[in-house]
């Protein structure tokens, strides 16, 4: 459903991606995990159109993302980092906003809307402006704006960062649910999160993948099995390990 | 055609946006209190003892030059600002569209701003006998003169990270534009010299002389066709430098 090729974007001087490429399929989800400024967010990005890629492309359903944007981008979902949405509208007025540039309309607006805030669990709030909510809560509007239209690809930029683990819990078990029909991809630090919810991860470092697999396989190459070691080898630098 | 429900949607968010906080109304206020003291106070509006609008509409570009870029100061700023810009652009709308968008609705705010100076019209009626069509020709002349202001403040606030920023680069580019086609600079350009057809050149493509024309009373469609050409170009320029800068 994902397919990323060689992706490679450029920041002057800096590479901040190098050569990415993976595919990700219906009902998978993938933890891309690497340490900050590794490059994640900046993948990210590209794949959801936000900025172009330097070189390389994604095709989402079908629709490459640097050449038919809007139909690819009508193919994503997204969640990017820090969860922004607009503070001064209501939960409610915010999603018919976003609900309303999908392209829906009517009854089938409103449907999309309601359903989008029952799978979020934001009922108790809905006419709430998202300035008086906390940070859980307005995590939780900005994931219900990416689930509105159901789409096909979920791209989730640290979805559970700053959560107490109440809420982390909660945003945990809403991707679960969404598994089974979508092609997901979660970013994150956090390495109990691989557990708890990815099916494959990707460990991205100076803007390159190093490992590519399942969690197990992951934790295959410790010989205690400590995800976190094995993170640590594939990240960090000659010179970092010996600080 | 979808296009055009695209644009409606992001207009009504951001023309809803701007009375969502109380700024929205105050600026209201501070535009009729700025016209209304201008021209009765100022140019002496009752003093004159004329049944037009004359001393009215002169104020009117100093009034945009001020005031239009403190509400177009945000429209992209704001978003940087707050991160939603990364929603914005990723969500299945095109460039165009949001740009589009967002000057119609910040012109809408404007043209509130303007419709909402209609007592002076009533003044004018009740003491004299105006003329009409030249009061609406002038009303035309200032929405188009408001709007071109408005697509100088969409490409100042796309080209700005911080609002403030945003607000005076908009008015600088106002203020320039105004100046070069205002009688006294343009008296004082040609005393040093400067051969007259090139001052006229630089003249005619200023805010000012267009809207002269029209708060006159005099409608020729190179006066709109220019207002338009300006607000198309300050919006494609918006569009390649958010184009260009939405990575950073």
């Amino acid at each position: 459903m994902l397919t990323v090729s060689n992706l490679t974007k450029n920041f002057g001087s800096i590479h901040a991606v190098q050569g990415v490429s993976f595919t990700v399929e219906k009902g998978e989800v993938l933890g891309f995990l690497g340490p900050n400024g590794a490059g994640k967010s900046t993948t990210m990005r590209m794949i959801t159109g936000f900025i172009p890629p330097t070189a390389g492309t994604a095709v989402i359903c079908g629709h490459d993302i640097t050449k038919e944007p809007v139909a690819a981008k009508r193919c994503i979902g997204y969640l990017p980092e820090n969860a922004p949405s607009y503070h001064t509208m209501t939960v409610t007025d915010f999603l018919t906003f976003i609900g309303k540039i999908r392209g829906f309309e009517g009854a089938e607006l409103k449907a999309k809307v309601e359903g989008a805030i029952a799978k979020s669990r934001l009922e108790s709030v809905r006419k709430q402006t998202i300035e008086t909510l906390s940070k859980g809560y307005r995590q939780r509007t900005c994931f219900a704006q990416a689930i509105l239209h159901d789409p096909q690809v979920l791209v989730m930029d640290e979805p559970t960062d700053g959560l107490d683990p109440n809420q982390k819990f909660v945003v945990r078990e809403m991707i679960k649910e969404m598994a089974a029909d979508k092609a997901i991809i979660v970013s994150t630090h956090i390495l109990e999160e691989v557990d708890a919810v990815c099916t494959r991860v990707i460990v991205i470092a100076g803007g390159q993948i190093v490992a590519n697999g399942t969690p197990a396989e992951l934790r295959a190459r410790d010989p205690q099995g400590r995800l976190d070691l094995v993170f640590r080898n594939l990240t960090l630098t000659e010179a970092q390990a010996h600080v | 055609m979808s296009n055009v429900k695209q644009i409606k949607t992001i207009f009504q968010r951001e023309f809803k946006a701007y009375f969502d906080s109380p700024v929205a109304y105050v600026f209201l206020v501070a535009f009729l209190v700025l016209v209304g003291f201008l021209t009765f106070g100022v140019t002496m509006y009752y003093e004159r003892r004329q049944a037009n609008l004359t001393p009215f509409f002169f104020w009117h570009p100093w009034v945009y030059l001020l005031l239009v870029p403190a509400a177009t100061m945000g429209l992209w700023a704001e978003e940087r600002r707050t991160g939603t810009i990364e929603l914005l652009l990723t969500l299945p709308v095109t460039l165009v569209e949001t740009l589009v968008g967002k000057f119609l609705a910040a012109w809408a705010f404007i043209g509130i701003a303007l419709a909402l100076t209609f007592p002076v019209v009533l003044t004018t009626a009740w003491l004299g006998d105006p003329d009409f069509g030249a009061i609406l020709c002038g009303y035309l002349g200032s929405l188009l003169l408001s709007g071109a202001c408005v697509a100088v403040g969409v490409f100042a606030s796309a080209i700005s990270r911080s609002q403030v920023i945003g607000f005076v680069i908009a008015l600088a580019i106002c203020l320039f534009m105004l100046i070069i086609g205002f009688d006294p600079v343009i008296n004082a350009v040609a005393g040093w010299g400067v051969p007259a057809n090139i001052v006229n050149a630089v003249a005619s493509c200023s805010l000012m002389q267009h809207f002269d024309a029209m708060r006159r009373g005099v409608i020729d469609f190179y006066d709109i066709g220019y207002y338009i050409g300006v607000m198309v170009f300050m919006l494609s320029a918006a569009h390649v430098v958010t184009d260009n800068r939405k990575a950073s």
